[in-house]
């Protein structure tokens, strides 16, 4: 299982175990905050961002392998296609199929108008299925939206935009009743009172679970829903490319068939974007949470159609990717294992950060570590620290790691680690776009009939989201996008179709001298290559730090 | 770091596998899917979360010397030397339309959706099917008899890979059924959270927006400050 040297440091752990379990760990402050991002977190490494050259951004900055794509070439050349040959004439198109996506075709549903659903891979292969800890909603006494409001601010460094923070909060309670009417099985106490757990950076016990399968469980219930009330819905056929009207609003997209590359024109009164983030394009090389279809396609569609960006330049690293075994590196290791108790530890078997900061603090800190020496090395040359679990039985009672979180105990035990007996190895890994295309509380965009939810989206959660607010996020601006996207197509007064902004963009790209720019959005991930399987560990360098 | 793994490379151990009977060599310790894209295939069907929650990744496999059919997730389980592979990319297994507002959470109402789970003669292949190793038989018969929670809580972590249905000789899709039970414990069975209620009856009310104005209202010097000084609440 692990190799002696990994051995002798957990020797190190359990010597200081008895210690760690009685003493309390301080909270960083917020003076010291600031230095230890600087320094550790991936966003601040030199070289990792770089001014966006052209489009309503032009100046901005975004991670490098983004700008690649945002700057891209279109995927279609608009003078070989023909608008007036309509595969699709439906008033709301939702664009991708997960949890924001399917909120958002269910509500615009109920608004009485025709709705068409387009996703790339299967409805539901979403980021939404892999979100195991919860979804943060201030329904009990001792809490409220306004503390839940408070946290959300704080953890993303008061960047946040706060009407949109207000939407968040105080739709929350309503979000998760929304849910349980469709039949989520929310972990509850025998009395009826919600089981719910702390997270990094929350000041209440306000995680809503499904066991550690939350995000599956509330993605199963919405698809199951979705094709109950029998919404049109197209799989493997991804949008390519929005199309506008003759006086810019959306108006349509461009789909193409994955398998047999046919193209299919889609006639919308409104549009809503829901694709989703992008961490398959592996920032700086890191390895990734993210289902296969995470390649930022929507924010790249968007950005041509002159949508306008937020926060593009902060990626939530997760503290916790798996660092050992090397066929998981960068899979997710839930934070409910730190909201059951589990600590990190160093190769010294100390402490180095409070387990429940935020997590751009807690990823800050395992890099320090590992870059300072006190991490420890796998066979393969991952460096990790330890993340204590066998402490989350000894504070919480025997069989508590099965019943809290089976799914992260079959992951291990089909390796061999049982980690109600031994600690498991962790290091970061790329897990969340902070930011996206900017929205107004009712999800509408800069471009007129262009409505986003979810990952997609930007301004929420400012600089750094707290953990539960991405699943509360797709449900409140899912819903939210499918109620304002419904209303607004039945008063839309849409013109003549038009790609002429592809058009536009093409000259632009040709006047900021870009013309070796990719084709973009890449749909898909390529890892066919024979050298350096992505995922393995060996092609990815774990940390492209300063050094 | 580069060293590592430039040794690495030198001392990798390859195994043979065999996609769709042609054979590949790819190094050891590879996943099913990371060996089929080392072998050059681009996932268009069969991926999705890659991390064992999605099911799109259902596989069939066989081992040379092991005639038995064996079933998994791709992207959770390692290859071996001889291993046959290919995957279920896509399986028609019935769906049955229901309003869940008018379904009773009862084993009658489970068979008028499914009325082919009588037929089931206890072969057990679905719970030896499931990657997750639930009891699906059990669940099944769980549903059949009307205890709906007990084959909603046996059937919780299922990932909807529908190896089950793709495997029953009868043809039933046990994934679905389990499916049907979750949500009527959810809705129906499930005790009320009145903290819950009483929540949304204060939201409607505009209990909470004073607060919430004064809040925005703040200069990032002033929300920083209450935000330092907020109490905040014992782990459980």
């Amino acid at each position: 299982m692990y190799s002696p040297e990994m051995q002798e440091t957990i020797v190190k752990l359990l010597d200081k175990r008895e210690e760690r379990l009685k003493v309390s760990f301080k909270r960083i402050t917020l003076e010291e905050k600031m230095p230890l991002l600087n320094q550790y977190h991936p966003d601040y490494v030199i070289g990792a961002m770089r001014e966006i050259k052209v489009g309503v951004n032009n100046g901005g900055k975004a991670p490098q392998e983004l700008v690649d794509l945002l700057e891209g070439h279109s995927r279609i050349n608009p003078d070989k296609i023909d608008l007036s040959k309509i595969d699709h004439d439906v008033d709301v198109l939702i664009i991708g199929g997960g949890g924001a996506g399917a909120s958002a075709a269910l509500l615009a549903q109920e608004q009485g108008v025709n709705v068409l659903l387009v996703t790339k891979l299967r409805l539901g292969d979403a980021n939404t299925v892999g979100a195991q800890a919860g979804t943060q909603a201030a329904d009990r006494a001792e809490d409220s939206p306004a503390i839940h409001y408070l946290d959300t601010m704080g953890g993303g460094g008061f960047t946040n935009v706060p009407a949109l923070v207000e939407a968040l909060t105080t739709d929350g309670p309503g979000a998760i009743k929304w849910l349980e009417d469709l039949g989520v099985m929310w972990d509850k106490e025998p009395d009826g009172k919600m089981h719910e757990l702390s997270g990094g950076g929350a000041s209440r016990r306000r995680l809503h679970s499904c066991r550690d399968y939350t995000g599956l469980e509330e993605m199963r219930v919405l698809r199951d829903e979705l094709r109950n009330r029998q919404i049109n819905y197209l799989e493997f056929e991804p949008a390519i490319e929005l199309i506008l009207d003759d006086k810019g609003q959306a108006a349509g997209a461009i789909l193409m068939n994955l398998e047999t590359k046919e193209i299919a024109i889609v006639k919308a009164k409104a549009v809503v974007m829901a694709t989703g983030g992008g961490g398959r394009l592996h920032y700086q090389g890191y390895p990734t949470t993210n289902h296969y279809g995470a390649t930022a396609d929507g924010l790249v569609m968007a950005y041509r159609a002159g949508a306008k960006l937020i926060y593009v330049d902060t990626m939530q690293y997760h503290p916790t990717g798996v660092a050992y075994p090397p066929q998981i590196i960068g899979q997710l290791v839930s934070e409910k294992v730190r909201t059951l108790g589990a600590q990190l530890v160093n190769r010294d078997g100390d402490r180095f950060i409070h387990h429940l900061e935020t997590r751009d603090v807690v990823a800050s800190a395992i890099i320090r570590e590992c870059r300072s020496g006190r991490g420890i090395t796998t066979p393969t040359g991952q460096p990790g620290v330890w993340l204590d679990s066998p402490m989350i039985e000894i504070l919480r009672g025997k069989g508590t790691i099965l019943k809290e979180i089976p799914a992260m105990f079959r992951q291990f035990m089909r390796y061999g680690i049982d980690m109600s007996k031994d600690p498991i190895l962790v290091y970061p890994t790329l897990h969340y776009q902070n930011g996206g295309i900017l929205i107004s509380p009712d999800a509408t965009t800069t471009v007129p009939g262009l409505f986003a939810a979810g990952e997609v989206e930007g301004g929420v959660h400012g600089r750094n989201r707290l953990i539960g607010n991405s699943t509360l996020d797709i449900f409140v601006f899912g819903r939210r996008a499918g109620v304002a996207a419904g209303q607004y197509a039945k008063r839309a007064k849409p013109g003549k179709l038009s790609l002429n902004h592809v058009r536009k963009w093409e000259a632009e790209l040709k006047k900021a001298g870009l013309e070796t720019r990719p084709v973009s959005p890449i749909l898909l991930p390529n890892y066919t290559h024979h050298e350096n399987p992505v995922g393995l560990g060996v092609g990815i360098v774990p940390d492209l730090g300063r050094e | 770091m580069k060293d590592v793994v430039k040794e690495q490379k030198k001392n990798q151990k390859m195994v043979d596998v065999y996609i769709m009977g042609k054979r590949y060599k790819v190094p050891e310790g590879l996943t099913i899917m990371q060996a089929l894209e080392y072998a050059g295939y681009q996932m268009i069907r069969g991926a999705g979360c890659r991390a064992g929650f999605c099911g799109a990744c259902a596989t069939v496999f066989q081992i040379k010397s092991n005639p038995q059919l064996q079933f998994d997730l791709a992207c959770q389980t390692e290859v071996q030397q001889d291993m046959y592979l290919t995957q279920i990319p896509f399986f028609p297994a019935q769906k049955t339309i229901y309003n869940i507002n008018d379904v009773k959470p009862t084993g009658e109402d489970i068979i008028k959706a499914y009325p082919d789970i009588v037929k089931c003669f206890g072969c057990n292949t679905c719970t030896k099917t499931c990657p997750q190793d639930l009891e699906v038989m059990w669940f099944m018969s769980d549903a059949l008899r009307g205890d709906v929670s007990a084959a909603a809580y046996k059937s919780f972590d299922c990932v909807m890979c529908g190896l089950c249905a793709a495997r029953c000789p009868q043809g039933l899709v046990p994934y679905n059924v389990g499916m049907l039970a979750r949500r009527l414990r959810g809705k129906y069975i499930a005790p009320r959270s009145k903290h819950l209620e009483e929540r949304l009856v204060e939201i409607k009310a505009g209990k909470h927006n004073a607060e919430m104005e004064k809040l925005k209202k703040m200069s990032k010097e002033e929300i920083t400050k209450k935000y330092i000084s907020r109490d905040i609440e014992p782990e459980s």
